[in-house]
């Protein structure tokens, strides 16, 4: 990084070089701070007696109708016991749950429920069997191995997600969703509980401490921008193959035709 | 070019140079000829020079990578300062590739250029190529040159896919493996071809180093040799030029090569070169950080090749993949075969063009003079197809990314594309076709009555006509100055044989000019100037100016062979005439 900005000083393009490296870097910055935001939102592993009893509550009114009372599910939705409250999370918090329209794969929505909503939610699916818990904080924070996680995360998710988190499609519409601002806890949690067409990883596929370390790289990808300047979407040589053919040319061909017409 | 110092105010330094040059090496006599050569101006023929002044990038850019890239595989423990990558193992390959954007000055910079470079040379000289196919400069003498040209972006193509393999990632290493899946499908001789690439079975550990000297040695040597014939030919044949007054097949009109063009071309070196800087300084350029040294397990989503090779990695995922069959001691991989012989037709097609034109039109004079496009409308049509059929392949290669950024389903989109590939380039033909031949049309019009003004005005007797502005003579000459084939008929050979070729030939003949319109001759446009005069005269009697035209057609038809024939819509109409003008050719 700091390389190419010194070579290129001289250049004519310096100025517009240094707004668009610090546009960068406070864009990372910015990116960074609400990721620490959210990752810093109280994930309680107890609760209440209280929290359960008004999520069931909330669950009646907003899920029974598809997961059946008592979440044993119906010819709409699956039954959610043992899937534990870290799927509830997710799923809730993402914005998936409850579902709306069927199609190949449930759609992120807006979030529809406050955060003590949701925990109070999640408590209760917990509570109908055993199954995966929210993870705590410390097992989400990117402090991990990035270098293993990167490798981890090629080896295991970027036939799906792409090797840095662009997504990717799978068959008949289904799609691997783009990781780029994924919060943590729902990195650790989709891993957890396999949403939908993922697979599940649980803890003897991906122990805790490898899962950690595959939040540390994509935190990382997220917050260090690229060293080349900036990046066509992570999307490789198609998007690279479309910029030199649509702005390469289109400032190549329009100086000829300026050339051409300064002859005459 | 730096050569343009030999003029000579006498005694000075350069002057006893050049002085001293001439007197061993006939410099004066070489200079002067050549800088004597005219080259016309028009801003897509510097489309060529765009493909030649990147390779040049690719050359300086290239030629500082070798300094530091080092092409082995063995495996290391990667500590240079890239965080995230920090104690993986990787091949030597990558982890110089990884120094050279993150440890050597300006090795990132450089990285960039030359990749950026490489997509722009190929895109030029592909877009080149569209100009000369569209305005028919491949036909006599130049022919051989289209060939050499052609041979150039397919080097082109190879000089980019070894190059793209080098850094030992894992998209480079992905797309091995599909040349590799490639390979090891052709029958019989496939895996041996695969295991001798590779020494051995894939990736094997001598991959990188023989890529390496194909890639730094033999591709561009070749490239540059070509480069040299080419414009080597280009100077003895002289450049074409749009038509115009003045402008023959027999001469050149434009500037000379020395000083003018020498100076414009030396500006626009840097200008190509500082677009391309300035894409390289900007914009990252296949992050190979990311993408993690080659390791055979994972695969990323998104892996696809550079544009160049896009369309034949989008032929393979066209492919219907049920074709695989078992049986007669073997595999038998058409959903892989089928693209590979797609491809490769296609490339012999384009390559053999100019000869299948001349086949066909029989034509054996020198051609100088520029065509407009629509003057050749199945030409025009068929080049439109062709790059339809390219770019439904190329599209191809981006299904999944189509799929999740229009959010459609993946199966859908290759179905969509696969239908696309048949019939898309049918509709390209039949549309470019019709519209060449409708703006021929317009051009008769405009011809034999002027352009349209858009003042209306009303005559005595209380009919409103419309003022038509009379050409001058410059745009006239252009839209008259072409020439216009007509069918010919399968002949019997000296045998009195009509032979199957002949009948081919014949076929494709009229496919190629049945429909047509002819340019306006000179009686048509004296009868029609003749009329013109009299129009807007007061007596005049009201007339539609179509029939007027018509009538005076046949007239011409009698002397010249400018016979007005509405192409298309009166198909019957026009056969006789095509019949008795066959025998007339040769
Ligand atoms: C319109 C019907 C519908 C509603 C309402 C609904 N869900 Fe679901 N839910 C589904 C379906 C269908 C699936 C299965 C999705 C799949 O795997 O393809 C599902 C899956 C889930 C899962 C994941 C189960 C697993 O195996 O990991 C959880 C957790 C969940 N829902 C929680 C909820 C909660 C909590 C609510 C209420 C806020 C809710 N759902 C509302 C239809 C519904
Ligand atoms: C077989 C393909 C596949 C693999 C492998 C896979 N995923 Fe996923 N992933 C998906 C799909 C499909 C979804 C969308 C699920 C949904 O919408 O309910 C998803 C969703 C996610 C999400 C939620 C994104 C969001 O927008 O909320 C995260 C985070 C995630 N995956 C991380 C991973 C990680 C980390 C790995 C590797 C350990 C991985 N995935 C492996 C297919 C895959
Ligand atoms: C024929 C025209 C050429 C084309 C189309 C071409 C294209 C490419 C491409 C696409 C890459 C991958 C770059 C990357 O992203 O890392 C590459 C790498 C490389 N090229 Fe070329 N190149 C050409 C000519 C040359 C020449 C003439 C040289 C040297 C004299 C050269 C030296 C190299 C080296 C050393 C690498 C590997 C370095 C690296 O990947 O960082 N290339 N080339």
């Amino acid at each position: 990084m700091k390389k190419t900005m010194k070579n290129s000083r001289r250049s004519p393009f310096a100025a517009a070089l240094v707004i668009a490296a610090g546009l960068i870097m406070s864009g990372g910055g910015y990116a960074f701070a609400t990721a620490a935001v959210e990752s810093a939102t109280p994930v309680s592993a107890v609760s209440s007696q209280e929290q359960v009893a008004e999520g069931e509550k909330l669950f009646l009114a907003n899920c029974a109708s598809c997961h059946g009372k008592n979440g044993v599910g119906t010819p709409n939705g699956p039954t959610l016991i043992g899937v534990g409250a870290a799927a509830a999370e997710f799923q809730v918090d993402s914005g998936r749950m409850p579902a709306q329209a069927s199609g190949p794969q449930m759609q992120v929505k807006p979030v529809q429920f406050t955060d003590e909503q949701i925990d109070a939610i999640a408590a209760y699916v917990g509570s109908l069997g055993v199954g995966p818990e929210i993870p705590t904080e410390e097992m989400i924070a990117a402090n991990g191995n990035a270098s293993k996680g990167g490798e981890l995360f090629r080896i295991n998710c970027a036939m799906c997600h792409n090797a840095v988190g662009a997504g990717g499609a799978l068959t008949e519409g289904k799609f691997a969703p783009a990781l780029v601002g994924v919060p943590a806890d729902h990195i650790y949690e989709a891993m957890l509980t396999g949403p939908q067409n993922m697979p599940v990883f649980n803890d003897a596929n991906l122990t805790p401490e490898e899962k950690k370390d595959i939040i540390t790289y994509l935190k990382y990808v997220e917050t260090n921008p690229s060293a080349g300047g900036y990046e066509l979407a992570g999307l490789g040589p198609v998007a690279e193959g479309l910029f030199i053919w649509i702005i390469g040319f289109g400032i190549i061909i329009a100086l000829t035709i300026w050339l051409g017409a300064k002859s005459n | 070019m730096s050569n343009s110092t030999t003029t000579k105010p006498k005694g000075s330094f350069l002057a006893n140079r050049a002085n001293y040059l001439d007197e061993r090496v006939g410099v004066a006599g070489i200079l002067k000829e050549f800088g004597r050569k005219v080259f016309p101006d028009h801003w897509s023929f510097m489309l060529g020079e765009v493909a030649l002044y990147s390779f040049v990038v690719l050359l300086i850019s290239g030629t500082f990578l070798t300094f530091f890239f080092q092409p082995a595989m063995t495996e290391v423990v990667y500590n240079g300062v890239y965080g995230p990558l920090k104690g993986a193992e990787m091949s030597i390959a990558y982890a110089s590739t990884l120094d050279i954007s993150f440890e050597v000055r300006g090795g990132l910079l450089m990285r960039q250029v030359h990749h950026w470079s490489a997509l722009m040379f190929v895109a030029a000289a592909g877009l080149h190529m569209l100009r000369v196919f569209f305005t028919g400069a491949f036909r006599k003498p130049r022919e051989i040159n289209w060939l050499v040209g052609f041979l150039l972006f397919v080097l082109g193509m190879a000089g980019g896919f070894t190059g793209y393999s080098l850094p030992d990632d894992l998209l480079s290493g992905n797309g091995l493996r599909i040349i590799d899946g490639m390979l090891k499908g052709v029958p019989v001789v496939g895996s041996s071809i695969s295991s001798l690439l590779f020494d051995g079975e894939f990736p094997g550990h001598a991959i990188v180093a023989r890529l390496y000297s194909l890639h730094i040695m033999i591709v561009p040597a070749l490239i540059i040799l070509l480069l040299a014939v080419h414009l080597f030919m280009v100077v003895i044949h002289k450049h074409t030029h749009y038509s115009g007054p003045g402008r023959k097949d027999t001469n050149v009109v434009g500037y000379p090569l020395m000083p003018v063009y020498v100076a414009k071309a030396g500006g626009f070196f840097f200008i190509v070169f500082g677009v391309i800087m300035l894409i390289a300084t900007t914009f990252t350029i296949n992050p190979v950080w990311n993408y993690g040294g080659y390791d055979p397990s994972p695969v990323s989503a998104g892996t696809q090749p550079d544009w160049y090779i896009g369309w034949l990695d989008g032929a393979l995922r066209l492919a219907p993949s049920h074709l695989e069959f078992q049986g007669l001691g073997g595999t038998w991989s058409f959903n892989i075969l089928i693209p590979l012989l797609v491809g490769v037709l296609f490339l012999v097609v384009v390559g053999a063009y100019p000869f299948i034109e001349k086949w066909i039109t029989g034509d054996e004079r020198e051609h100088h003079v520029l065509d407009r496009p629509r003057n050749a409308p199945v030409r025009t049509a068929v080049g439109a197809a062709g790059v339809t059929f390219y770019a439904v392949l190329w599209a191809g290669a981006a299904t999944d990314l189509i799929a999740t950024h229009f959010k459609m389903s993946l199966n859908h989109v290759l179905t969509s594309i696969q239908i696309l590939l048949l019939v898309g380039p049918v509709f390209a033909f039949w549309v470019t076709k019709r519209i060449a031949l409708a703006l021929q049309r317009k051009d008769r019009e405009i011809v034999l009555h002027g352009r349209e003004t858009g003042r209306i005005i009303r005559m005595p007797h209380g009919e409103f006509i419309e003022v038509h502005e009379p050409l001058d003579k410059y745009e006239m000459y252009k839209l008259v100055d072409f020439k216009s084939y007509q069918p010919t008929l399968a002949r019997p050979n000296s045998e009195g044989k009509i032979t199957v070729a002949a009948r081919v030939r014949a076929s494709l003949s009229k496919f190629y000019f049945q429909d047509r319109v002819t340019p306006v001759g000179q009686v048509e446009l004296a009868a029609a100037a003749h009329h013109e005069e009299h129009a807007p005269a007061i007596e005049a009697k009201p007339e539609t100016k179509k029939p007027a035209a018509k009538k005076a057609a046949p007239k011409a038809a009698a002397k010249k062979t400018a016979t007005t024939k509405k192409a298309s819509t009166k198909a019957p109409a026009k056969k006789p005439a095509a019949k008795k003008a066959a025998p007339k050719k040769k």
